[in-house]
């Protein structure tokens, strides 16, 4: 009793302490005068390069960024698509796949992951993430609340849309990311540590990652690592910590005896067709433009899932006789997993194979779980992190710069070196992950414990965490 | 009085009732009801995990009805509720001592 009232505590401190610092931090600044336009301020941070080669030719200044209206609703169609992946999408693809007793926990999970981000991100999540670089490892706190990042363009990141419109696009992956790893521990974790454990995940583990790859300065980024649309930042970081939650939470109870097959296949049938249409904001979006690369994207994310899902099918028809309706929805998740890192840089043909290696090693990876048992519920790791990584191979085997001549090749393209840098971001995200998740479980686990007791897991976390039912 | 119990094949209900009708049954309870006997279950597999379905559907009907009725009661059960395939099912038939109707309050043949 007092330590659930402890907690009551904790949670309502961390709010206020929220609602008296935004102020002091300068978030009402923006309702102010603004001494410095937010556009000259960034710039004054990082100078774009045509603020770098102006003064040589002519000493004017350089015209403001002009937004452009084609581009803006693109974004902003795609970061609602992006939100539509993590709610409904994933929420209903991992809700369908649990057992009946656990639907609405495992949904609500993915829904209040969105709630929790969509208020981490403003506050300071995106100036960790984007804001100006502290030694290629962090962005700095300039940009909390929010503070500068208004309706004038970016040009570092975006510079024919609102800076905030690339905010509220880079929100939805924040999003779904830590929405991801809730596949791994379903059906076993307090809902109290697991919106601790959302929380601290994010701040320690996505904004740094995100800062690396994305942000001018990430030193992922300057080491010419190709990640279009977030197979290192979103799916090995959310797959690998995945495999570090299985590990530390160990198995379900009556994990290899009991029946535990999916509650409501159509749920997630569904579930996975919302994460493909999802999936256009997510990797077209990634171009933050309305134009021929984002149209390159849309299609090779397209060929690809619809390869992997074959190709799952396929491997599961060979090998355990059937093909089936999971099997089917599991692919073509695979295969769009895969695509993310590529699908700026790869052509369609390319995607066709991207596409039938990632169905075919996510089935085997997911085949291979459980003759290692650990007991990745969900498979966060096998599909998101198998099919990250390889993914992000990929991009360094099928890159052409014909498809994206900001890009670069790849092996299959005369440059082999790429697939080394690749496989660094690989092998970083992969470190960084795994330590820093297993880190803070532990510390949540030592704290307030991680797991459910065993008869709150026997009734069910619909009724123990949450005192409803999904069916009544 | 008899209570004749049936555990059948699921798509052989619509049969099964429309025959014990036309022979004179007056009424049944239906219950979707799991189990196994030499049928034995199926497989199901999700993401390579292989699930053994031991108790596979069946629906129980139970009907009551006075000793005359039981022989063509049971003979009529057993031809429409068979497909010859293993797992058609069972008939059990018990003794019954009493029935009352709620409404009226009859009791025995009279209440059936």
């Amino acid at each position: 009793m007092t330590v659930s009232r402890l907690y009551r505590v904790a949670i309502l401190s961390v709010f206020v302490w929220a609602l008296l610092f935004a102020p002091a931090s300068g978030l009402w600044a923006q309702e102010a005068p603004v001494a410095v336009p937010p556009a000259a301020s960034a710039q004054e941070v990082v100078p774009a390069q045509p603020v770098v080669a102006a003064p040589a030719a002519t000493p004017a200044p350089v015209p403001p960024p002009k937004v452009d209206t084609g581009d803006t609703a693109w974004v902003l169609t795609s970061s609602a698509l992006v939100l539509a992946m993590t709610v409904p999408g994933l929420a209903i693809f991992y809700g369908g796949m649990v057992r009946r007793k656990n639907a609405l926990n495992t949904i609500l999970q993915c829904f209040v992951v969105a709630c929790l981000i969509g208020v981490q991100w403003v506050l300071w999540g995106y100036s960790l993430a984007f804001g100006p670089d502290k030694a290629h490892l962090i962005g700095g706190l300039e940009w909390l609340g929010l503070n500068g990042v208004g309706g004038d363009p970016n040009a570092d990141y975006a510079a024919t849309i609102p800076h905030q419109a690339f905010m509220v696009f880079q929100l939805m992956f924040a999003v779904i990311t830590p929405a991801l790893i809730t596949g791994a521990f379903a059906e076993r974790m307090k809902f109290s540590a697991f919106v601790v454990f959302i929380l601290l995940w994010a701040t320690l583990i996505y904004d740094p990652l995100a800062h690396w790859v994305w942000a001018v300065g990430g030193w992922m980024r300057n080491l010419g690592a190709l990640d279009f649309a977030g197979g290192t930042v979103v799916h090995i970081s959310s797959g690998v910590a995945g495999l570090a939650c299985a590990l530390v939470f160990g198995k379900r109870l009556g994990y290899g005896t009991e029946r535990m097959s999916p509650h409501n296949l159509p749920l997630t049938v569904i579930g996975a067709g919302l994460l493909w249409v999802g999936w256009f904001g997510f990797n077209a979006g990634s171009a933050v433009a309305s134009n021929a690369l984002a149209t390159s994207a849309f299609v090779v994310t397209n060929t690809a899932a619809a390869a992997a899902a074959l190709a799952w099918m396929v491997a599961e028809w060979v090998y355990h006789g059937r093909p089936t309706a999971l099997g089917a929805a599991s692919g073509a998740v695979a295969g769009l997993v895969a695509i993310t890192p590529a699908s700026g840089f790869v052509g369609p043909v390319s995607s066709i194979w991207i596409g039938v290696g990632a169905g075919v090693l996510c089935y085997i990876a997911v085949v291979m779980k459980n003759r290692l048992g650990y007991d990745d519920a969900l498979d966060a790791f096998g599909i998101h992190g198998v099919g990250g990584t390889w993914g992000a191979l990929a991009t360094g085997l099928f890159a052409s710069k014909a498809v994206n001549s900001a890009g670069a090749d790849g092996l299959f393209f005369g440059n082999p070196a790429q697939f080394g840098i690749q496989a660094v971001a690989v092998l970083g995200s992969w470190i960084f992950a795994f330590v820093g998740t297993y880190l803070i479980l532990k510390v949540v686990d030592m704290t307030m414990g991680l797991r459910v007791t065993d008869d709150e897991e026997r009734a069910g976390l619909d009724q123990s965490q949450h005192n409803e039912a999904a069916y009544s | 009085m008899k209570v004749i119990e049936m555990i059948i094949k699921p798509f052989k209900l619509d049969e099964v009732k429309d025959a014990l009708i036309e022979i004179g049954v007056q009424g049944m309870t239906v219950t979707e009801v799991k189990g196994f006997g030499r049928q034995k279950g199926h497989k199901e597999t999700y993401r390579g995990t292989e699930y053994t379905i031991e108790f596979v559907p069946k629906v129980k009907v139970e009907v009551a009805v006075p000793d005359g009725l039981v022989p063509k009661v049971v003979e009529t059960i057993a031809r429409a509720a068979k497909t010859g395939t293993i797992g058609d099912g069972k008939i059990f038939v018990r003794d019954l001592q009493n029935v009352v109707r709620i409404r009226t309050g009859e009791t025995g043949e009279q209440a059936l």
